[in-house]
């Protein structure tokens, strides 16, 4: 399973060992050696802020091109062939303009609140392997526990936006980073819950290993999973149906309501970064990462994933009312930890038969130490069939039980207090 | 230990809030997200269209009632001529009465498909669902630009009939159209009226009984949704609306679902009301000569229609001049506003802006 194939991407290690040459070269071997590490960081990180604020970029040109084409008109097509250089023109045009800050406002809250939330959105990149199965191949690092560091930076999110709804001292604001908090919270514990249905399966919280254990998508052997993990994310990311927060047409747009400029370019950079990063890392753990055939790359195959997954969210976007607070609130912890809870223990038996008929798979490391564990694919493909039954079945008792019956609108009788004149019927 | 205080907060909810429909002012008070009080300030659009009419003679008002419910220009033009009419006993040919008839009520469903497209967009959908209602309005205007060559300010009605005929065009654009309209009307329940999301928003949100209703004086499509069936097309007959067959659709519970359903299907009365008019026009003048400068005998009177918000009349005393003494209009928006506070309280920021959504204001008519 442990391909020692080189690294084909720019990982932390060959960057590390390329700037530690450099030093040598130089001739600061002796006292600056522990330069070569901080300048891999840095470069990397260099280059994750640069393809990530272009790739923000073209989709935010992307998204408003679509929802342009859901909506039966155009979408922005002045700037560039097909508009593409719109979102330029949108930078330079925030950039020039001037960067209010409220006279009332907690000026460094104010300040710092745009940065907490571009920052976490970036950091989840650095764990996201792009590459194809050799594990050396995530950008910045393979983490032993990388999908943890994911949950831990999420979560950061939820700060973010109370800074900027309580720095700005708005009421619009305050009601909509109020919801935030709330929301964003209540939303963390069902995205837990999908992610630990992952764990069990693979056996190992690095992304590497997560996306090596999938011989079959996690996505098909448990959908029920997959539903709760995109559901949340779409609320952590509060987006359509659940875009509480910003909330338009209530309450103007929420907890950005005080920001200009530039404050105001740095929070939609994260905002519009969010559903990339969100399809990054749906591919990571449910669509079996970079694997695919062998014709392309497995960087193709990821970017192909994240673009289906992207395209998903932007048409529920584009065409769902939204819910209302107390609404969204109950489908959290009513509907969706629900869930999450009982695709865990479905999955935990399922794994833990699996240990009894021997059909997992140990991956030991060169010293003989057990790393992490996988199942066979054999035994998957047998879960997957267990697994779409009991997940339709659930989602049919749920839906009779917690939504709504179809709605028979009752035949009118009309009021006796109508008293139509003359020429009434 | 301390003490967790909590207090209520009061908002200003607009003028400038893109779900005002316009500069309408709400100064709310909430307990968290709940409404706890409402308190409506209107006034922001006011532009003295009363006192202006008592300064211009009675063709020239005709366009400042464009300037009041500006997305049905045709139903206040219609409310103020016939009032004039009234006023001065001018006769007007049938063909007119029928023109008449077709345009209010293509003026109709360009005006609920305003209020269901806002009412989808003010649920949170992204402008999508009202993209599509717009996109039907636009040929509504159309056939509005070839009858008087405007879209939204139109002026096209004069005391004594219109101010032209249609054209030819024009009759096989209205076929093409009310053709095509039900199939419309069926892709847009089809995406709407089963979501299951429009329904967890809109059912038994912002009741309003029919006691309140009527008590408070509110008329239209608010007051049928309440299941009180009123409608001065069937109640008072005025132009051809007594040679059309129609129903009169009516709701439940009075809530904001059934305010849009009850749109939804006017529009569908609307279709046959203009199908069964084309069947029945003849040709002849549509307009009865009249001195440009009419002098009606001094006296006073009232005349209402049903226009797509409600019962929209002209009250009018002449002093035998050129110009009235006074005129007095009673704007449907306006008074349908009567019964906000108690349909507001006590419901959540979201219901707020649906509710008041579905009431379909347009500020001009409220300040006028």
């Amino acid at each position: 399973m442990m391909a020692s194939t080189p690294a084909f991407f720019i990982s932390f290690h060959s960057l590390k060992v390329l700037f530690a040459d450099l030093i040598e070269l130089v001739g600061f071997g002796e006292s600056f050696g522990w330069a070569s590490g901080l300048l891999a960081a840095m470069s990397i990180s260099f280059l994750i802020i640069n393809v990530m604020v272009m790739a923000t970029a073209f989709y935010t040109w992307f998204e408003r091109r679509m929802i342009g084409r859901f909506q039966v008109r155009r979408g922005p097509n002045r700037n560039g062939p097909f508009g593409i250089l719109q979102p330029f023109a949108d930078v330079l045009k925030l950039i020039m303009k001037e960067d209010t800050i409220p006279d009332a406002a907690d000026k460094p809250v104010f300040t710092l609140a745009p940065i907490a939330l571009l920052a976490p959105t970036l950091m989840i990149m650095i764990v996201i392997p792009f590459g194809t199965y050799a594990s050396d191949q995530a950008l910045l690092s393979n983490l032993n526990i990388g999908i943890l560091f994911i949950v831990g930076v999420t979560s950061v999110n939820s700060i973010a936006i109370f800074m900027a709804g309580w720095g700005s001292r708005n009421k619009y604001a305050i009601l909509g980073s109020m919801r935030g908090a709330a929301m964003l919270i209540s939303y963390e514990i069902p995205m837990a819950l999908g992610i630990t249905s992952v764990l069990l399966l693979s056996g190992s919280l690095a992304m590497t290993q997560i996306v090596e254990s999938q011989s079959i998508w996690f996505i098909l052997v448990m959908p029920m999973g997959f539903f709760v993990f995109m559901a949340a994310s779409t609320a952590e990311m509060s987006r359509t149906p659940f875009d509480q927060i910003e909330a338009e047409s209530e309450l103007g747009s929420g907890y950005n309501t005080e920001y200009s400029g530039i404050k105001f370019a740095v929070l939609f950079l994260a905002e519009f970064m969010a559903p990339i990063v969100t399809a990054a890392v749906v591919t990571t753990l449910f669509l079996g990462g970079s694997q695919g055939f062998e014709f392309l790359p497995g960087g193709i195959w990821f970017a192909i994933k994240m673009f289906v997954l992207i395209f998903l969210l932007l048409w529920v976007r584009s065409t769902w009312p939204r819910l209302r607070i107390d609404q969204i609130m109950g489908f959290a912890w009513k509907v969706l930890f629900g869930l999450g809870l009982f695709n865990i223990f479905l999955v935990a038996i399922e794994t833990g038969l699996a240990e009894r008929f021997e059909q997992v798979i140990k991956i030991t490391d060169a010293s003989g130490e057990v790393v992490s564990t996988s199942i066979t694919t054999d035994y998957m493909l047998i879960m997957a069939a267990v697994n779409w039954i009991v997940t339709i079945i659930a989602f049919v008792i749920l839906a009779n039980f917690v939504g709504k019956k179809k709605y028979h609108r009752p035949e009118p009788t009309a009021s006796p207090l109508a008293n139509m004149g003359a020429g009434g019927d | 230990m301390s003490t967790i205080r909590t207090e209520p907060v009061t908002i200003n909810l607009g003028p400038q809030h893109p779900s005002t429909h316009g500069v309408f002012r709400l100064r709310v008070t909430f307990d968290g997200e709940e409404i706890i009080d409402v308190e409506p300030v209107f006034g922001y659009l006011h532009r003295g269209t009363e006192k202006l009419a008592e300064s211009r003679n009675y063709v020239q008002i005709v366009t400042l009632t464009d300037r009041m419910d500006y997305v049905a220009s045709m139903s206040n033009n219609l409310a103020y001529v016939r009032t004039v009419e009234k006023l001065a006993g001018i006769d007007v040919p049938e063909r007119a009465q029928y023109i008449r008839v077709i345009s209010v009520e293509l003026q109709r469903i360009a005006s609920h498909l305003m209020a269901t497209g806002f009412l989808l967009n003010d649920l949170g959908a992204l402008a999508t669902p009202l993209v599509y209602c717009f996109r039907e309005r636009e040929r509504i205007l159309d056939l509005f630009e070839m009858l008087c060559g405007a879209r939204i300010t139109l002026s096209y009605m004069r005391p004594g009939g219109v101010f032209q005929d249609a054209p030819d065009d024009f009759w096989n654009s209205l076929n093409t159209l009310i053709s095509d309209f039900p199939n419309y009307l069926d892709e847009l329940e089809s995406l709407i009226t089963t979501n299951e999301i429009v329904l967890a928003r809109t059912i038994g949100v912002g009741l309003l009984s029919d006691t309140q209703a009527v008590d408070s004086g509110v008329t239209g499509p608010v007051l049928r949704a309440a299941s009180v069936k009123w409608d001065l097309r069937k109640a008072n007959p005025y132009e051809v609306y007594d040679r059309v067959k129609f129903d009169v659709p009516i709701g439940n519970s009075g809530d904001t679902y059934d305010r849009y359903y009850v749109r939804l299907q006017e529009m569908r009365e609307s279709i046959k009301i203009i199908s069964q008019c084309i069947e029945q026009i003849e040709p002849g003048p549509v307009r009865t000569e009249t001195p440009y400068f009419i002098r009606p005998p001094a006296g006073e009177t009232y005349s209402s229609v049903e226009g797509p918000k409600g019962e929209l009349g002209f009250y009018m005393v002449s002093d035998g001049g050129i110009s009235p003494y006074r005129c007095k209009v009673r704007a449907p928006s306006f008074i349908n506003l009567t019964p906000l506070k108690d349909m507001l309280t006590g419901w959540k920021m979201g219901d707020l802006i649906i509710i008041l959504g579905s009431i379909d204001i347009v500020l001009g008519e409220v300040d006028r």
